[in-house]
């Protein structure tokens, strides 16, 4: 194949060769119907647009649409519902949680998440957070945590790590002053109403897959009235930390994953019953 | 068949929840309407199902309203003023998505965390748009325990009609106080899906959201038109009041609420002693009467008009507006929990416009 082929540009050449690709036998992976075809607006290497996909891909294949309400968060995602093709609620900043609650209350047969960024969750909305874990709500909290203030364009965030860089703490977190990140996927493990608490990330090809794996627990504990589940997703923010997407996720790996560890941080016990 | 009862205000609001088939009530405790969440919690679930939810904050409580009204279900709050404060973040994003529900205020003294004897000092809050932007609720105001429990109905019927909250401006003492009500038979709870609620997205239609934020400039302004648009409409429709012994007086009381009440004895004792006194009560504070208050303005015979309320002059500011220089608007209010008595108002017609009465 030569390079203009590659790029597409002597197409008439190779259209039959596509005719004989394209067959549904060859079919490998489809976009869901659950992901519309709305651009996303969020950065190059940003790591809401694989997670919207994960979420898209397990309503897709629970085949759950039609039972499906999510709500968005303020922050970067407050567009999540231009993109998923769901049902969806706009919430007010750190009010998610509350307003997840106030749907599952009526429709408690329905699958309910919420989607919150880290000043959304842990930080504005702390209160309704702790409360919708305490309460056990039956939905799926999915918490992305990159550590800043995305949409607003890089303040400190609850998450910011010691020494972290940032608008608002242009000298570095100084945890004397400002405090300690909130581990909160951590505080809300520890209250009886949470079922499954766990943290992972979508840096790599492995930790996408064990992503989708964690949220697609989420739906099936909710359809199983187990309680709330928390999903923490350790994200990035290209933009915001200012590194291209490569040295983002180097970052990540480097920085994020040593102060927040990927892994379950509470597990159904299988025994039980 | 009539079912009469006597029944303190807050429990007859709550009791009138139930029977207008509410799906959903989420409050917070807060003196003095606390009987409410204490009604529902023991009465609500028993007899429809109903949920009946405990919340964190009142923050919480509006925002959990928010979630289940975006379903299309039938969801209320209430609370006092410090509490409703607290939701008014939440009251205007409920506007601007245009979700319909209820919200009661047993107005307690303020400002601040004030006092919790009755009061009126939330008028401009309600009335006005205590939130940010340009918004506004419909406002009804109650002045017996009756009105607690028929505008509990009106107001989700407005609600859903408008697609626009309601707010219940009620008192600490119509919400302590206890009255023979009569009570409405039990509606049934809802089953119909309005097209716009998101309840899952079937196949055969377009996802729904439920959203304030639309961020391009002329998107924005034209959901400002258009609600702009839907207020005048609930100005032309949906304008209550109620007046009694206007047309011969030579002074008129303007008040809602408890104090109209006051009013109308003040008015009894001043026609004892040969003063004509009327009273007008506006039911709806959004809309408000402007026409009306401008008619009775304008008759001759008319000396002034004395608004009486318990705040620093609120509901007077649009007295004023209607009235336009007509006739001299006076006025009396009490505040910090202070309810003023009929002797008092009747004082105050005979010191304002002494010398100028037949």
């Amino acid at each position: 194949m030569n390079e203009k082929t590659m790029l597409g540009e002597n197409i008439a050449e190779t259209a039959d060769t596509q005719e004989v690709i394209c067959c549904p036998e060859n079919l490998v992976y489809e976009k869901p119907d659950t992901l519309l075809d709305t651009p996303m607006h969020y950065c190059p290497g940003c790591g809401h647009a694989v997670t919207h996909k994960l979420i898209a891909e397990v309503i897709h294949e629970m085949d759950i649409q039609s039972e499906t309400i999510g709500i968005a968060p303020v922050g970067c995602a407050v567009f999540a519902y231009n993109y998923l093709n769901i049902d969806m609620q706009e919430a007010a900043h750190g009010r998610a949680s509350a307003v997840a609650t106030g749907v599952k209350r009526v429709f408690p047969e329905k699958f309910v998440f919420s989607y919150q960024g880290d000043g959304d969750l842990a930080a504005i909305g702390t209160a309704e957070t702790i409360h919708t874990c305490n309460r056990g709500e039956n939905i799926l909290i999915i918490f992305i945590n990159n550590a800043i203030y995305g949409m607003t364009g890089g303040q400190m965030a609850p998450t910011t790590l010691p020494g972290m860089k940032s608008t608002t703490s242009p000298f570095g977190r100084d945890v004397a002053t400002m405090g300690n990140p909130l581990m909160i996927t951590n505080l809300v493990a520890s209250l009886p109403g949470v079922y499954y608490a766990t943290r992972v990330a979508v840096n790599s090809p492995s930790n996408v897959r064990k992503a989708k794996k964690a949220i697609a627990k989420g739906f099936e504990y909710q359809k199983l009235k187990k309680g709330l589940c928390f999903v923490e997703v350790v994200s990035n923010c290209p933009s915001n930390w200012k590194m291209t997407p490569i040295q983002a996720n180097k970052w990540l790996e480097e920085n994020m994953f040593p102060y927040y560890p990927l892994g379950d941080l509470k597990v159904p016990n299988d025994k039980e019953k | 068949m009539k079912e009469l009862k006597l029944m303190k205000g807050n429990e007859a609001l709550a009791e009138a929840a139930i029977r207008s088939g509410c799906d959903a009530y989420f409050g917070y405790p807060i003196t003095p309407q606390s009987e409410v969440l204490e009604y529902l919690s023991l009465e609500a679930e028993k007899r429809t199902g109903m949920t009946v939810l405990q919340a964190e904050s009142e923050v919480a409580s509006i925002n959990m309203v928010y979630g289940a009204a975006g379903t299309g279900k039938r969801a209320m709050t209430s609370s006092s003023s410090p509490g409703i404060s607290l939701m008014q973040e939440g009251i205007s994003y409920i506007a601007c998505a245009e979700l319909p529900c209820l919200i009661a205020n047993v107005m307690r003294g303020g400002p601040g965390l004030g006092t919790i004897q009755p009061s009126q000092g939330d008028y401009f809050q309600a009335v006005k748009g205590g939130g940010h932007g340009d918004y506004r609720m419909i406002v009804l105001a109650p002045s017996t325990v009756q009105e607690m429990v028929d505008f509990v109905r009106l107001g989700f019927d407005l609600a859903f009609k408008w697609r626009n909250p309601v707010m219940i401006l009620a008192d600490g003492a119509l919400g302590q106080m206890m009255e023979k009500v009569e009570l409405f038979e039990q509606q049934p709870r809802k089953t119909n899906i309005e097209p716009w609620a998101t309840v899952g997205k079937p196949k055969d239609r377009e996802r729904n959201f439920i959203t304030s934020l639309h961020i391009q400039p002329d998107k924005m302004e034209n959901i400002n038109l258009h609600l702009q648009k839907k207020y005048n409409e609930i100005t032309k429709e949906e304008i209550r009041f109620a007046s009694s012994g206007c047309e011969d007086a030579e002074i008129i009381l303007t008040g809602f609420g408890l104090v109209a009440r006051i009013c109308q004895k003040a008015a009894q004792l001043a026609r004892a002693k040969g003063i004509k006194v009327g009273v007008f009560r506006p039911k709806t504070l959004f809309p408000f009467p402007y026409a009306e208050i401008e008619k009775l303005a304008s008759n001759p015979k008319l000396k002034g008009i004395l608004d009486v309320e318990m705040n620093a002059g609120q509901m007077v500011e649009d007295v004023r507006l209607a009235v336009n220089g007509k006739t001299r608007v006076e006025f009396h209010g009490r505040m910090g929990g202070i309810v003023p008595s009929p002797e008092e108002v009747l004082a105050k017609i005979e010191e304002k416009f002494v010398g100028e009465l037949v």
